[in-house]
């Protein structure tokens, strides 16, 4: 018989028992629909052990790596600590060193800890206010840059929390900060392999950070991003980009406009239409988009249509809480 | 896919499923499959869900079915799946378009053609319980 831990609450496992069917009849609270996996509904990670690999069957390699798997598929073969979807987030309070506008409406916010702040670029975490006030924002930098964490935080009409962070945060103040999420970071894996990003606004963030971390990897495939926005007074980190592409002869940077103004040295157009129509073929190139949902959506398929595999196409494509 | 032909003795008593080549068949089976379906103006809007990952999870589970491998669906979970989609207009028509990209796509991997057949019957023997009849 295996042992099962959530939090502080240990049951038992029978030998001819699922973990699912396990904790159903312990009476945990957990999701599930198909238990055969196929929804992912019942996707739970290990925390201290490597899950059976036959319960990690059809999960992106991202996840697999954070030792994520499906609760249905799997027969513990050893005593496990494991953490439902829905658990309590753990925070951990940070300071404001850095707080920037990075253009017109987009703000520079570093937050450093004491501790190593452990994370994959292009993960994202949850930033909370005092009163409870949560939002999802994306980490721009990578891990190896000291114990920070880089966001870049457009300012919404009438948004709540970006309106605060935009006119009363200062440097010195303390926020609270949840544990990284997300599966659409850098692999060091088939270092050859193309790689595609695009991203509109805001989404650059933590497209910066995979990019960065890429190259620090020693990636040698091709490296293209398209980062769009309507005005050039939208964009961002323009000169760095330019300057990392003259660095790196596998690096490309495409910045587009969709608007009337197109100044020399930018591309006119959306930016998913231009990177598809500057790509021939994707086979075998990996794919990570971030910004707006529709054109998130939009683009997983197109890009798996011009032929790269579903396994490699990975996207957070949370939603922006406008109010 | 396996070496079918060379080893008729022992392949025999296998499966459809293990003979086709098991999970790495079938995954290579669904992208193929998939992008011939998106592609297709004949049948794309049922298929045409915004979550694409858990789109190509249910065209897993179809092709596991369709090679008689490891699924334990049963007749009425076939007909509560489909049933928004009949209401949709699903009909014969459709089913057919997506017997041809079954086969097509088994064609293209080099799949025996009496592996083909198999499966295609297996498939065929949903035809009532998908459209609901």
């Amino acid at each position: 018989m295996v042992k099962l831990t959530i939090e502080e609450k240990t049951y038992s496992c029978q030998p001819d028992e699922t973990l699912l069917d396990a904790l159903l009849r312990e009476n945990v609270n957990i999701s599930y629909a198909c238990k055969k996996g196929t929804c992912h509904s019942c996707m739970v990670r290990s925390l201290d052990t490597i899950p059976p690999e036959a319960a990690q069957a059809g999960l992106k390699n991202t996840l697999k790596k954070h030792n994520y798997f499906l609760a249905c598929l799997c027969h513990p073969e050893q005593n496990m600590a494991i953490k439902l979807p829905d658990q309590s987030e753990f925070y951990t309070e940070g300071t404001v060193v850095v707080n920037d506008m990075l253009n017109r409406n987009t703000l520079l916010l570093i937050i450093a800890f004491k501790d190593a702040f452990e994370f994959n670029a292009g993960q994202f975490v949850n930033l909370q206010r005092a009163d409870g006030l949560t939002r999802s924002y994306s980490i721009a930098n990578t891990p190896q840059e000291s114990n920070t964490l880089e966001f870049h935080i457009r300012r919404l009409p009438s948004g709540r929390f970006s309106e605060w962070l935009h006119d009363e945060i200062k440097v010195g103040d303390t926020i609270a900060v949840s544990e990284p999420r997300g599966h659409c970071f850098y692999l060091p894996e088939r270092s050859e392999q193309g790689i595609l990003l695009v991203g509109t606004g805001t989404g650059l963030a933590p497209l910066a950070g995979i990019l960065t971390d890429a190259l620090l990897q020693g990636h040698s495939g091709p490296i293209y991003l398209f980062h769009g926005s309507r005005e050039v007074e939208d964009l961002y980190r323009i000169d760095e980009m330019r300057q990392l592409a003259k660095q790196h002869q596998n690096f490309h940077y495409i910045p587009c406009l969709s608007g009337n103004h197109v100044p020399e040295g930018f591309t006119h157009g959306r930016v998913n239409e231009v990177a598809l129509a500057s790509l021939a073929d994707l086979k075998d190139w990996r794919v990570f988009l971030c910004g707006h949902p529709e054109m998130v959506n939009q683009m997983k398929k197109l890009t798996f249509l011009k032929g790269a595999s579903s396994a490699d196409i990975y996207a957070d494509a949370f939603l922006v809480t406008p109010v | 896919m396996t070496d079918t032909q060379n080893n008729q003795e022992a392949t025999m008593s296998k499966s459809l499923y293990e003979r086709i080549g098991g999970e790495p068949a079938v995954n290579a089976a669904v992208e193929l499959f998939y992008r011939k379906v998106l592609n297709d103006y004949r049948i794309n809007r049922f298929f045409d869900n915004s979550d694409m990952d858990k789109q190509i999870a249910k065209q897993k589970a179809f092709f596991t079915m369709a090679f008689g491998g490891p699924n334990n669906y049963t007749g009425q979970d076939m007909r509560n799946a489909h049933a928004h989609l009949v209401k949709m207009g699903l009909d014969n028509s459709h089913f057919d378009a997506v017997m041809e990209h079954l086969g097509a796509t088994l064609v293209e991997l080099n799949v025996p053609a009496d592996l083909i057949a198999e499966a295609a019957a297996i498939a065929e023997g949903a035809r009532k319980d998908v459209l609901g009849k």
